[in-house]
């Protein structure tokens, strides 16, 4: 079999390539991305690589690669299952491995919730050629037409007979085929898996403790880092005195390094050592004086938020606009403006940012780190390290937690610097300090929103976004003259359906040297709050039932069906006592829509929340248990921004430090939850994110039906309302 | 550096470690049992729980050196080893994990709250689960999970605790 690897190598590039670029959608493959397909792939693998999402061994065994890394969203499932419909094959039969960033996969980027409808069609056309091509093959073993063949259970039946070949019999013989273009999808009536319970075949080993996260790769050799990072984050090192780290048994060496983020570099310290307590006892041994420049005095959330609010009293550059709003509010004779404070907020995963990277004498890499997007995670290491991608073998384990944390490869870059000094594998995990005290963090907002109404309707919108640009700061990438184009996703009235007679979307850009990044829902976590609390606030102005007044000015059938459906299952038109209220939102990011409607009661000692009822229509879905999973994160983690407190700024410095000062929502303070789905039959829609923009903007809308107090800046103290 | 021998999962151990090394990062990283896992290093989030002699204790703030030689250590490792205990049963029946990393602690403590008090109340679980953080949010499922195995054990469908 051996003189055969020539050949096989062939059959690689002329059948099963071709067919990357034609079924699964991704660039055609050429010159180094051929190259590293060829050159990586295992002998065994070449010539029965159907394509690269498949793998079909001679023996029968099936191994699907997963593209998008799991932080806990399901995607280990999610993304696997779309090929496994198609491809007729049971996933609990199957191998699924975690895609290591070549080009090959294509967007390999857990985030924007873009996996299931990012790959909806894709994988599933996968899976589905994959199919065409085994069943092409029995036809012609049989003599027959591929129409009397069909697949079940990774097996090509024979209709009418007793014949049958399984997989693992006609892989080698089908890798030879071209890939079909425009393989039969299955209709969506006839999934067995897409829409239907299944239980995640990542959870046994999630409940025993052998679950791989990034946290724990060790491989032999390994050193453990721990980073003195500057408290302002930016400031410059003028002296380290490392005298006292040195001392600690186990330290071995103390380094200067460098932090890269995605816009600037900062300094910092790196203590090495056998153990990473040596390591972390090391660090906090250290005497480092850092210059902060003008950080203590700039670097601050009250100097933010004051030039946000000098901000607000202004106009803003204009995103959208339908007709001529500052006439008409002008003119009106029933109107209200207000402005809506989010805080930033920090994302504090509990499993803080780890990296594994060894650098190696002969110039190659190997990676272990828990990033979003294997891609994007190789593609800024073969930059940090200086070397090319093809030279760097790059692993993902499991996410433990991001929420868009991961996605910034900040911890990989302190990695692969020392890395490349140690020349050994190094582990760098960070603390719980630096997790909190160094960002990224989810930018706070303000929203300026003014509206008006007549004869009892909603007649007008204006949201005036304020604050510091993910675009901006992050990729560097803003105009002054320009709003943040990330705003179209979740503010402009196509995705809220408002239909307004004259409605505006205007933003200022204020800069901030505190690190920003996405954080679960990115924007719309921040003016879901300002919109739809000030909804509210109009439908009250027009003398109308909150829910009655949104509907007045929602014609789209899917935002109707989203609203009255929540209002069935809570309950919307009960009678409550005094001292007790619900309040709704509705807000559609990612592809999806969704509505949470909150009941608080007031108490002697504060407001409790006692019920939070979520409708989402996410369109078509994988497993319905993960979108309801998903959604109750969403509310936990919702109301967790609503009432926590958030990230603040003193003296250029994060005033938190751990869970004890950034706290997160535990178990007593979880409401009962109620999930409902849509089944809407339309086009996928995200899930991991989608649910958590209406939670905060209920909960305030709540505790105004209830109290009568219109609360517009979060966080909200619910102790101190009565 | 010192010699300690440690009972972890019934099996004698002996780890050379700092006598400041708390008992999560022998475990971790000296012992190499990486189920137990680092969250906040304070006690406040619990992803770090093992049990002492059958009791739930943060294992981010024991330092190794004021261990009892007879202090009988369970990790998750030395949970539902051979048949799997009824809470995570239930975790997988409830599907309760998502992101999965701090279900070791979630459930060391829940292991424990069964021990001590088969039948728990509402009040009583969140009691004993309030130290647990979970980001991600699983904790209806986790309290729903935890009146699961109490039933399971009460009916005899499932099997206790196996601390060793």
């Amino acid at each position: 079999m051996k003189h055969s690897a020539t050949s096989r190598r062939f059959f690689i590039k002329t059948s099963a390539l071709a067919g990357v670029g034609l079924v699964i959608g991704l660039p055609k493959l050429q010159g180094e991305a051929l190259k590293s397909i060829t050159k990586n792939l295992p002998p065994e693998f070449i010539n029965l690589e159907i394509n690269p999402f498949i793998i079909i061994r001679t023996d029968g065994s099936i191994t699907l690669i997963n593209p998008r890394p799991d932080m806990g969203q399901g995607s280990m499932q999610a993304a696997p299952s779309l090929l496994a419909e198609e491809l007729e094959v049971s996933l609990e039969k199957v191998t699924i491995i975690q895609s290591d960033g070549q080009s090959k996969y294509g967007s390999q980027q857990s985030g924007g919730s873009s996996t299931v409808r990012g790959l909806w069609y894709p994988l599933r056309k996968a899976g589905a050629a994959a199919k065409e091509m085994l069943i092409q093959v029995a036809a012609s073993r049989w003599a027959t037409s591929t129409d009397l063949c069909f697949a079940k259970d990774a097996t090509i039946y024979l209709k009418n007979s007793d014949k049958s070949f399984s997989y693992g019999e006609l892989a080698e013989d089908a890798a030879k085929l071209p890939v079909p273009k425009n393989p039969k999808l299955k209709n969506p009536a006839d999934f067995t898996l897409l829409g239907k319970y299944n239980k995640r075949l990542d959870i046994p080993s999630k409940v025993t403790g052998k679950a791989v996260f990034g946290i724990d790769i060790e491989v032999p050799g390994m050193v453990y880092a721990c980073i003195q990072h500057s408290p302002t984050i930016h400031a410059s090192i003028i002296s380290v005195d490392d005298t006292q780290s040195l001392l600690v048994k186990g330290v071995q060496k103390v380094i200067r390094c460098k932090r890269t983020m995605p816009h600037r570099q900062s300094d910092a310290v790196a203590v090495v050592a056998s153990t990473w307590w040596a390591a972390q006892k090391g660090r906090s041994l250290l005497n480092v004086k850092w210059d902060d420049g003008q950080l203590a005095l700039t670097q601050t959330t009250d100097a933010y938020f004051q030039k946000a609010y000098e901000a607000a009293k202004k106009e803003g550059v204009r995103h959208e606009e339908k007709g001529d709003f500052l006439a008409k509010f002008n003119s009106a004779s029933a109107k209200l403006e207000a402005v809506y404070e989010t805080p930033f907020l920090a994302h504090a995963p509990i499993e803080p940012e780890c990296a594994v990277v060894h650098y190696k004498e002969d110039g190659t890499a190997e990676i272990w780190a828990h990033v979003q997007g294997p891609d994007g995670g190789l593609a800024d290491a073969a930059r940090f390290l200086g070397i090319d991608q093809d030279k760097i073998k790059f692993h993902v384990p499991l996410l433990g937690g991001s929420f868009g944390r991961k996605a910034y490869h900040d911890y990989l870059s302190e990695a692969c610097f020392l890395a490349k000094e140690l020349k050994k594998p190094v582990k760098v995990l960070w603390t719980r300090e630096d997790d909190i005290t160094q960002g990224p963090y989810r930018p706070g907002m303000l929203s300026r929103v003014q509206g008006m109404v007549a004869n009892g309707k909603l007649t007008g919108f204006h949201h005036h976004a304020i604050g510091e640009s993910i675009v901006g700061q992050v990729f560097n990438g803003l105009k002054p003259d320009e709003a943040d184009p990330w705003l179209s996703g979740e503010l402009s009235t196509e995705n809220n359906q408002y239909q307004f007679p004259v409605s505006k979307v205007s933003w200022t850009h204020v800069k901030t040297d505190i690190p920003i990044v996405w954080w679960r829902s990115v924007y719309a976590s921040n003016f879901g709050w300002g919109q739809e609390c000030f909804i509210d606030e109009l439908a009250h102005l027009a003398g109308k039932d909150p829910l009655e007044a949104r509907l007045a000015i929602l014609k789209d059938e899917r935002f109707r069906k989203v609203l009255e459906t929540l209002a069935e299952k809570a309950n919307w038109k009960e009678k409550l006592p005094t001292g007790k209220g619900k309040g709704l939102a509705i807000f559609a990011s990612f592809g999806s829509i969704s509505a949470c409607c909150i009941t608080v009661s007031t108490s002697g000692k504060g407001i409790i929340i006692e019920k939070a009822v979520s409708v989402i229509d996410c369109g078509h879905y994988v497993n319905p248990d993960n979108v309801v999973a998903q959604t109750q994160g969403n509310i936990v983690m919702g109301i967790s921004a609503a009432i926590k407190d958030g990230i603040t700024f003193s003296n250029g410095k994060c005033d938190q430090t751990n869970y004890h000062e950034y706290q997160v929502l535990r178990m007593n303070e979880t409401p009962k939850m109620e999930v409902h789905i849509i089944q809407s039959g339309a086009e996928p829609g995200g899930v991991g994110e989608p649910g958590l923009p209406p939670v905060a903007p209920a909960l305030g809308n709540a505790i105004f039906a209830a109290t009568g107090i219109r609360l517009r800046k979060l966080p909200i103290d619910i102790s101190s309302i009565s | 550096m010192a010699a300690y021998q440690l009972q972890i999962n019934g099996k004698k151990i002996n780890a050379e470690a700092a006598s400041d090394m708390p008992l999560l990062w022998v475990i971790r990283d000296i012992v190499g049992l990486k189920g137990t896992k680092y969250g906040c290093g304070i006690a406040q989030c619990g992803a770090c729980t093992v049990h002492i002699d059958g009791s739930p204790v943060r294992s981010c703030q024991i330092p190794i050196s004021t261990l009892s030689k007879k202090a009988k250590i369970t990790t998750i490792e030395g949970i539902g080893e051979i048949e799997l205990h009824a809470i995570q049963e239930a975790w997988i029946e409830e599907q309760v994990p998502q992101c999965g990393y701090c279900q070791s602690g979630q459930i060391m403590s829940a292991v424990a709250l069964l021990k001590d008090n088969p039948q728990p109340t509402d009040e009583e679980i969140v009691a004993s689960m309030n130290g647990n953080l979970c980001r991600c949010g699983t904790y209806s499922r986790i309290h729903q999970g935890i009146k699961k195995a109490a039933i399971a054990l009460k009916e005899g469908t499932s099997s206790p605790s196996n601390d060793k």
